[in-house]
């Protein structure tokens, strides 16, 4: 008796597998398609602001309402990042001990690029930031790599970022599964909740683009890179990616991992793609 | 006479929740690591568990062991929500997806 029951038990079991397996199809559900899920990622953004064009986007919360928006046209008659473009400049034609300088490292001497990072090393198989790119950079001549969140960094590439403005993003994932893997892998980062505040990415610049948060005006997580790196009245000083990334950790109470850890690089990958067409408009300014 | 056990049995437990010594601390503060330490692994470690920690430290040092203790308990309690967290959020996050 015994037998015939758990013989009927696993004729069951295996029925039910089977009948799954054939509903739904090995890795159909999973399947990573980035041009359709940018796509769907804009239209989510253009719907919750019909009022908008798409290039407003990257000027973050200044492009929520009007009066915000009297401010930023006001602040950009004498931008508070303009010191950090002009000693960017410097920095990026000084050169290093070797005699040879950034333009070296960098096509077209590094001018009109930013809209090309981060990108997919296929030699390497990881993302490659343009502040990493510019520490390897300068570590390939010889020198001292920069603080990733400190004013020498956010100088470089807010120059670099000042030559690219108003060239649209154009983020590429080849055709290499680790691409895709690293696309799929920051997409994640971003919807992950973490911290004690049990906060995703998301849940600011999804969830709540806009709104404030005590006194901050939340920026739609749309072309939220264009403008990088930023100058925030909060900082009283400019910041880069890694230190904006950082800083979001900490403000939703989890520890923040290492700048350039592979999570921010392709957070910073996936958030770029998403903005694909969208103008560079970085250097930026936040409240 | 009946309630005799009773009473010594009350004394005892509550003799022991209050006078943590530097073993209880000890013992709660591995604790704590361990589960602090199994967060940094998932990539999720928190601030207050590392506050947490530090005011267990801060209070072991100043030979104050329940207050160590209780700190160290939190910590962990901290710790396992983290773990908790992460692990939930592998499959979670995509609630929030954009599609």
């Amino acid at each position: 008796m015994m037998k015939l029951r758990t013989a009927t038990r696993f004729g069951l079991s295996a029925l039910a597998l089977a009948a799954l397996a054939f509903a739904w199809p090995a890795g159909a559900a999973d399947k990573v398609d980035p041009v359709a899920e940018a796509k769907a990622f804009k239209k989510f953004f253009y719907d919750k602001f019909p009022k908008l064009k798409p290039e407003d986007f990257v000027n973050g919360p200044y492009s929520m309402d009007e009066g915000l928006h009297k401010q930023w046209v006001e602040k950009e008659q004498f931008p508070p990042y303009e010191f950090a473009v002009e000693a960017g400049k410097e920095m990026f034609t000084k050169p290093f001990k070797n005699g040879k300088t950034y333009e070296d490292c960098f096509p077209n001497k590094g001018i009109g690029i930013r809209q090309n990072y981060p990108y997919f090393d296929e030699k390497e198989g990881k993302v490659i930031t343009l502040e990493l790119a510019l520490n390897r950079c300068r570590e390939a001549n010889g020198e001292a790599p920069y603080s990733y969140v400190k004013d020498e960094m956010a100088s470089l590439t807010a120059y670099m970022a000042f030559t690219s403005r108003g060239k649209p993003f154009d983020i590429k994932i080849p055709d290499d599964p680790r691409a895709l893997e690293a696309y799929e892998k920051g997409k994640e980062y971003f919807y992950t909740r973490r911290g004690q505040l049990n906060f995703a990415c998301a849940t600011c610049h999804v969830q709540s683009p806009g709104e404030r948060i005590r006194t901050e005006v939340l920026a739609p997580a749309l072309g939220i890179m264009n403008a990088m790196p930023i100058y925030r009245s909060e900082w009283s000083g400019m910041g880069t990616t890694s230190r904006r990334y950082m800083t979001c950790n900490s403000q939703t109470r989890g520890v923040p991992l290492n700048p350039q850890d592979d999570e921010y690089r392709n957070v910073e990958y996936y958030l770029s793609y998403v903005a694909n067409g969208l103008p560079i408009s970085g250097p930026g300014a936040r409240p | 006479m009946r309630m005799l056990p009773v009473l010594l049995a009350a004394l005892l437990t509550t003799s022991c929740a209050f006078a943590a010594n530097e073993a209880d601390y000890k013992a709660a503060y591995a604790a704590a690591e361990v589960a602090n330490s199994e967060a940094g692994k998932l990539r999720n470690q928190w601030t207050t568990t590392a506050a947490m920690l530090g005011a267990a430290k801060k209070a072991a040092d100043a030979g104050d062991f329940d207050k160590a203790v209780a700190a160290a308990q939190e910590a962990e309690a901290l710790a396992k929500a983290s773990i908790y967290q992460a692990t939930s959020e592998k499959t979670l996050w995509k609630e929030m997806e954009i599609r």
